[in-house]
């Protein structure tokens, strides 16, 4: 199967014909054939969430591998790195596999599991990771995301095995005695509103002792969504240090502030907490001077009835991957004035390097086709309703700039118009 | 207003207007029939997540005397107890006619968002929520002292020191609110244990000596119940310890001086954070504060109930 992209803006400004073999980019260059109209769109490599939550196997009330594939699609994105925290835990191999395989069946992006660093997250015993590298879902990515690797001598451990298959473990920082019971971040709002305090100390000094893990054993870190402005300095500290060490943000931590929390309302209850305008303000410095390497959506969806109740009573967590791009798009290019080629290496090029994705992150010829083409003059009132399962949205009923027209994975349109589409598998 | 879950909700000028009307009200109480009509035909709820015998009774009786029908729900005595959800509670509530809730509960902020989420058509009155806010506490103990103050209107000058378990208090937070808003200087004084950090941007001073702030002359000194059924860890050495530096005890209370009010809302440890003889003085106001409640009470829900739906 053959499509011509017409008229494509490319992330380095030049307007093109982008044709398509197969599953391949077959030109990049103007060609006289028909084909889709593109003008006014621009075409980047297609995204990649290393931070996904799709909630199979076991809890596919809130999510499932083919609807958060779907809402990962409406967002532009042909890959999607799954957390591990699902039931049972991806800490073997059959789990694994059957997430990658769900993913495959899917057909709307690659899924790529990412295993436990502990067995059942438990932060005990180390999972069997050489065991998850060699499965057929060739898992390089590791985290224990929703629970801290808090015991150091366990993550020392998982740091120097991983380097055998070129690994990387993702931390979720978060120092799980200085948070205990921890319902927003610490400081005079949490006092007035009498919920206990999550302090920015419990992030940054884990990342502070990861860093210096990493830099001891060589190997490679991600730090998961970061969000203080302390956190920040630490990790360009670590950089400034030459350890291996790549960090996150959301979304939602980029434009979002504690204020938010005064409504109680549970949407904007999420791990970690939402920050002061400050920190919010420092992580998008990071994000335009490099020191932050991806955006990761955290997509965290829950059911109705985990939201729709007292906010302590409420789980933690946001749906983020069919807005993230309209949130970097605001950061970066509107507030931010930097290119679309950093909005490509954010979102695509630099976290499938991360995940150690083959065939995603490029927009070159011979390249796997896997794209993602927004409007960039588009403004649009988030909505609610999704493609995801679940509606905790905080950026609902918010106007945000851009939209993904068309997406196309491996040379197929999973959008088109902005409709996801019915794929018959 | 349609709905009381936070002082942040009340200007100055709502809130006079709240203890003005509060201060007519006070008079049904000395009737000899106690009983306005002004709601008749409308229910109100009590629903208490948590106990409290002294504020459930106290928003009964303010409901009754304005002719308004009351029901009483418990936790322990409701489908509450068999997992049902807040939200499911409050439609239930609302499918049987509730005009008003009076809500406590356990969590910060339960009462905000039943206000806020659209469950329910009904009034919403925070009767207390976790460690947040405890509005019509707040408001009976200015309406006390507004009785005692120079001022008929506000409490403009006067200085109020709040002492004792400050970081589990709904009632400081919502007192601080309050007392600033009416034109009071609030200094809160503690353990630095139980101070949380950051509570002086609610508009406090603070200080960590009872006998040095005593020795600044406050004009009233509201003493805080320790909460130990909200303590998670050791904030204190020892009941004796803590006697002895926080308590408003004989020889601290010999040192007030003879205009100082003393206020405390309830339920005493007598002993613990005041003793016996500071609670029974002619200067303590705790019964007064008592009675105001429900004055100020039958304001609050007059004013949710008669406004219309006004937000």
């Amino acid at each position: 199967m053959k499509s011509v992209l017409k008229g494509v803006q490319l992330p380095n400004g030049k307007t093109t014909d982008v044709t398509i073999e197969g599953t391949t980019i077959a030109a990049i260059e103007s060609t006289s054939e028909a084909g889709l109209d593109c003008s006014g769109l621009i075409a980047l490599p297609g995204f990649v969430d290393v931070h996904t939550h799709l909630r199979e196997p076991g809890f596919e009330a809130s999510e499932t591998v083919l609807s958060g594939s779907r809402s990962a699609a409406a967002g532009g994105y042909t890959a999607v790195l799954a957390m591990a925290n699902t039931d049972p835990v991806t800490d073997k191999a059959e789990v694994a596999e059957l997430v990658a395989r769900l993913g495959a069946e899917s057909g709307y992006c690659e899924v790529q599991p990412i295993g436990s660093v502990t067995k059942g997250l438990r932060g005990a015993e180390l999972s069997d990771l050489e065991g998850l590298a060699k499965s057929s879902a060739k898992v390089r990515m590791f985290s224990d995301d929703g629970m801290c690797v808090f015991d150091e001598s366990l993550m020392r451990e998982a740091l120097i095995r991983v380097k055998a298959f070129d690994g990387v473990i993702a931390q979720h920082s978060q120092d799980p005695q200085l948070t205990v019971g921890a319902q927003m971040n610490e400081g005079p709002l949490a006092t007035e509103l009498g919920l206990k305090g999550w302090p920015a100390i419990a992030e940054e000094a884990i990342i502070k002792r990861d860093a210096q893990l990493a830099l001891e054993t060589n190997s490679r870190l991600h730090i998961c969504h970061l969000t203080t402005a302390g956190a920040v300095e630490v990790v360009r500290w670590a950089k400034a240090k030459g350890a291996k060490i790549t960090a996150e943000v959301t979304p939602h931590h980029l434009l979002l502030t504690e204020e938010l929390v005064r409504s109680y309302d549970p949407v904007y209850k999420v791990n970690p907490p939402l920050r002061r305008q400050e920190d919010a303000l420092a992580l998008q410095a990071a994000v335009l001077d490099g020191t932050i390497d991806v955006i990761g959506t955290d997509h965290a969806p829950h059911s109705a009835e985990k939201k729709q109740c007292e906010w302590q009573n409420a789980a933690f967590g946001m749906v983020g991957l069919e807005h993230a791009a309209s949130v970097l798009q605001q950061v970066l290019i509107e507030n931010g004035g930097q290119t679309w080629e950093r909005f490509a290496a954010l979102m695509s090029t630099k976290p499938a390097e991360i995940a150690r994705l083959t065939g995603q992150g490029e927009l070159r010829v011979g390249a796997v086709a896997n794209l993602a083409l927004i409007d960039p003059n588009a403004r649009r009132t988030i909505q609610f309703q999704t493609h995801s399962r679940s509606q905790n949205n905080p950026f609902a009923r918010t106007v945000l700039p851009g939209a993904v027209v068309h997406t196309i994975y491996r040379g197929r349109f999973t959008v088109v118009n902005q409709e996801v589409q019915e794929l018959n598998g | 207003m349609r709905h009381l879950t936070s002082i942040r909700e009340l200007t100055r000028e709502s809130a006079i207007a709240l203890l003005d009307n509060a201060q007519e009200l006070a008079q049904v109480g000395d009737r000899e029939v106690k009983k306005l009509p002004a709601l008749r035909g409308k229910t109100v709820v009590n629903l208490f997540f948590e106990n409290s015998t002294r504020t459930r009774i106290s928003f009964e009786i303010a409901a009754k005397r304005l002719s308004a029908d009351v029901i009483n729900v418990s936790a322990e005595s409701s489908s509450v107890s068999k997992g049902e959800s807040l939200k499911d509670t409050a439609q239930t509530l609302e499918a049987l006619g509730a005009d008003a809730i009076v809500l406590r509960h356990p969590m910060s902020g339960a009462p905000k968002i039943l206000a806020a989420q659209g469950w329910t058509k009904a009034s919403i009155v925070n009767a207390g929520d976790g460690s947040h806010e405890h509005p019509t506490q707040a408001l009976l103990d200015a309406l006390t002292l507004r009785q005692v103050a120079a001022s008929s209107t506000d409490l403009a000058g006067l200085r109020v020191l709040i002492v004792g378990d400050i970081l589990h208090s709904r009632v400081a937070r919502s007192n601080i609110l309050l007392l600033n808003l009416l034109g009071a200087n609030v200094e809160i004084c503690g353990p630095e244990a139980l101070v949380p950090s950051g509570i002086e941007e609610l508009g406090a001073s603070i200080s960590h000596s009872f006998d040095q702030a005593l020795e600044r002359n406050p004009d009233a000194v509201m003493m805080l119940r320790i909460q130990k059924e909200r303590m998670d860890g050791s904030y204190f050495e020892s009941p004796a310890a803590y006697g002895r530096d926080w308590s408003l005890n004989s020889e601290r209370l010999s040192k007030l001086r003879l205009n100082t009010k003393i206020l405390h809302p309830g339920p005493m440890n007598r002993g613990l954070e005041i003793s016996a003889e500071a609670a029974d003085d002619s200067r303590s106001l705790v019964l007064r504060q008592v009675a105001n409640g429900v004055a100020v009470r039958m304001a609050v829900l007059h004013n949710c109930l008669s406004s219309g739906g006004e937000s």
